[in-house]
């Protein structure tokens, strides 16, 4: 992809001697939702700091908007890049406002432009301003949390979006409630997006192109449609654990 | 619990400028010892390496007893010597331990995730340190704060031995005179002060912790209540600029003597600050060569072996000439003497004086033969104490003397358990259970006649100086410091009227 919004090239990544990520290489475009499916412990985490420069490929090169995350200063490179980590990480001594502003607040923004970012933020993701602003982390439901996690996110409006499994803890109903609601943002906002999950039925319900990681390697990646008719093996045993939980009618 | 109110009830103005010199000096070295240890906590907390090693040394000076730092820090420059600065050092070296271990507890206790999302957020390490780790280990860093400050007010009792002031100066000035009271007035009010702080400091804790909406509101009170009470103290522990600042060692004769002193020099339009109650002859001595005291009354025969490690020697002249010496080679002037002789006194019962016409060391050697005696422990081991004495004066006692405490030997004479003890010539004691000192006629006992030490500077600062001390000299009887001893051990009266008293009738 000539113009890709963010690639992967042949990327090795060992910790404590375990190879995690053996060569791999991938390319999103600007504006896509790419989705990563891999076991628990493949690498899937590891792969988006890489993207954020919270940890450097040891061979191999990362680029973001075509350029190497070795030559990014890494704090812009953070500012730029919105991340939904896996247990969300809200402040726990902010309030909702104060944890979806405090990008905004890094970067200087006067206090009023902040606060209405803020409440137009929390607009997006369905939470009323007027209720849930001034609520501390641990007065909300798993799934409001969440979505203050994405709020936050988007703070300043990144062109880059990482979401590590940011659905993940959250009870079917609520969970098929806030793909429903990401799909929705993503049509507003138009963000590129990379996704990693252990779950399939979420990739397919979220993703443009969903990837399966493989021991380190990326084994395929391919629209939802086409990973379907996938023979690989690797790939059916995934696809089969959703396609059972749905009584087989994907 | 009467006493103890009319106590403070006439020395209101003294406790609150005690009171005031105890919450600055926890305050001020509190305020230094977060200053270190959040810092060093800080650094520490990411490098394991270096936090335990760290906080082990703070742990080891934490052992140190209070006093045997002052010991320590006295012969150090800059730091230790006599007065606040050295009280402020060892407070503050106190109060490194708690906060250093609660400012890394609390960094180390921030979930790993809140860290990482920091980091994801693009926060730099400082705004990362500002904006979530330090407000997040805030609580727990007060708690340790808390802790230094409540240790600090019972530290700082201690600072009085070396002339820091503070409440502890009641309370050493009450073990001294074996006083209840004057003990209490001091305790009472530390503990007191302890309970505030630690009061205060929780309610800041709290505020801190709960993370409410009026938590800004409630740590800005707990801040200006702190705040008040410091610029309160501070107007009021202001010491007197310029003022000749007054010395003594801590037991009642020597706090009256400094008080004695003290009057006299304002009696002629001087400015002083007392310091009295320091922890001994050595302290005294360095302050008057380092300058925190500038005057304190000393004994010759003490200078002369434990200040300036000469042998001992019986003829008082010869002793005083040979201690103004060494002290004018010093920096410092020994004024003429104030006319008593604190030595160690032979005393027998006046009713057994009377009956067989004792009035030397010679008659009581007559009669040794028949009678009982009773030494304290030092006075059996001494140089110049009982084998000698028993030589020169040919005592022949038919059984060894019975070894026992100084003070319970008054009484053992006093009510006949043994016939003669060797005391302290001043005691008051003496007056009180009525016994007789025997003179030393073939002069045996070294000299300790008291007489003022000034530095010099100071004498040729202030020229009125010389002659206000000089009221002094040859006027204070071995007869009135008995009866001064009398009135403040025995009688419990106020050492500052006492003197006052003494004054008012050498005029």
């Amino acid at each position: 992809m000539p113009d890709a919004a963010l690639e992967f090239r042949d990327v090795s990544f060992s910790r404590r001697g375990v190879r995690i990520l053996d060569r791999f290489s991938l390319a999103v475009g600007a504006g896509e939702v790419i989705a990563l499916v891999g076991r628990s412990g493949a690498g899937k985490s590891t792969l988006l700091k890489l993207v954020n420069r919270l940890l450097v490929p040891q061979s191999g090169t990362v680029h973001v908007e075509q350029r190497d995350t070795r030559d990014w200063d890494p704090i812009r490179l953070r500012r730029r890049t919105g991340y939904v980590l896996q247990d969300v990480g809200l402040f726990p001594h902010m309030t909702v406002a104060a944890n979806v502003a405090i990008v905004p607040r890094l970067e200087k923004w006067p206090d009023d432009r902040a606060h209405r970012r803020a409440v137009e933020l929390l607009d997006l993701v369905g939470l009323r301003a007027d209720a849930f602003a001034d609520r501390w982390p641990d007065e909300l439901s798993g799934g409001q949390r969440q979505r203050v996690g994405v709020a936050r996110a988007l703070a300043i409006d990144p062109p880059l979006l990482l979401m590590d499994e940011p659905f993940g803890a959250l009870d079917p109903m609520t969970r098929a409630e806030l793909h429903a609601e990401f799909r929705r943002i993503q049509s507003a906002v138009r963000k590129t997006v990379v996704i990693v999950t252990h779950d399939m039925g979420e990739a397919f319900a979220l993703a443009d192109r969903v990837g399966v990681l493989d021991d380190g390697r990326l084994v395929v990646c391919d629209v939802p449609a086409a990973l379907a008719k996938s023979t690989d093996g690797r790939v059916r045993r995934l696809l089969d654990a959703v396609l059972s939980l749905r009584g087989g009618d994907a | 619990m009467s006493r103890l109110i009319g106590f403070w009830a006439t020395h209101i103005d003294e406790l609150m400028r005690l009171i005031a010199q105890h919450v600055l000096l926890v305050a001020a070295s509190t305020a230094i010892a977060c200053a270190i240890a959040i810092p060093l906590g800080i650094f520490a907390a990411r490098r394991p390496a270096l936090a335990s090693p760290l906080t082990v040394a703070a742990n080891i000076v934490q052992t140190i007893p209070s006093l045997a730092m002052f010991g320590f820090l006295l012969p150090v420059p800059l730091l230790g010597g006599v007065g606040p600065r050295a009280a402020l050092v060892v407070l503050i070296l106190y109060g490194l331990l708690p906060i250093l271990r609660t400012t890394i507890a609390g960094l180390r206790s921030i979930d790993r995730s809140i860290v990482e999302a920091a980091d994801a957020m693009g926060m730099t390490a400082g705004e990362r340190l500002r904006l979530v780790e330090l407000p997040l280990a805030l609580p727990s860093i007060i708690a340790g704060v808390r802790v230094a400050a409540v240790v600090g007010v019972g530290s700082a009792t201690i600072a009085a031995a070396i002339g820091a002031g503070g409440l502890g100066e009641y309370i050493y000035r009450g073990l001294s005179m074996v006083d209840t009271t004057v003990i209490l007035a001091g305790a009472v009010p530390a503990a007191i002060l302890a309970l505030m702080v630690d009061g205060l400091l929780l309610a800041l804790e709290r505020g801190l912790s709960r993370r409410r909406r009026d938590r800004p509101v409630l740590a800005a009170a707990a801040t200006l209540m702190l705040a008040l009470i410091l610029a309160a103290t501070a107007r009021a522990a202001r010491p007197g600029e310029g003022a000749i600042v007054v010395g003594s060692k801590n037991f009642t004769e020597q706090l009256i003597l400094g008080e004695l002193l003290a009057q006299a020099i304002e009696r002629a339009g001087l400015p002083v600050e007392r310091r009295l109650n320091l922890g001994g002859t050595l302290i005294c001595d360095r302050a008057t060569l380092t300058g925190d005291i500038d005057a304190y009354v000393e004994y010759t025969g003490t200078a002369l072996t434990a200040v300036f490690h000469r042998g001992v020697d019986n003829d008082s002249a010869r002793v005083f000439d040979a201690v103004r010496q060494e002290y004018a080679r010093t920096g410092r002037t020994l004024l003429p003497g104030l006319g008593f002789n604190n030595t160690f006194a032979i005393l027998v019962r006046a009713a057994d004086a009377r009956a067989r016409g004792l009035r030397t060391i010679d008659d009581a050697a007559r009669e040794s033969p028949r009678w009982r005696a009773g030494f304290g422990y030092e006075f059996m081991e001494r140089p110049d104490g009982y084998p000698g004495l028993a030589k020169t004066y040919d005592l022949r006692f038919p059984q060894t003397p019975r070894v026992m405490d100084l003070t319970l030997s008054y009484r053992a004479l006093a009510s006949g358990q043994v016939d003669l003890i060797a005391g302290d010539s001043t005691a008051g004691l003496i007056k009180g259970l009525d016994l007789v000192q025997l003179e030393d006629t073939r002069h045996y006992f070294p000299p300790y006649d008291a007489a003022v030490v000034a530095r010099a500077e100071t004498l040729h600062r202030y020229p009125a100086l010389r002659s206000a001390v000089e009221v002094l000299s040859g006027r204070v009887s071995t007869d009135d410091m008995r009866a001064m001893n009398y009135a403040a051990d025995v009688e419990h009266r106020d050492i500052r009227s006492i003197a006052a008293a003494f004054l008012a009738r050498t005029r």
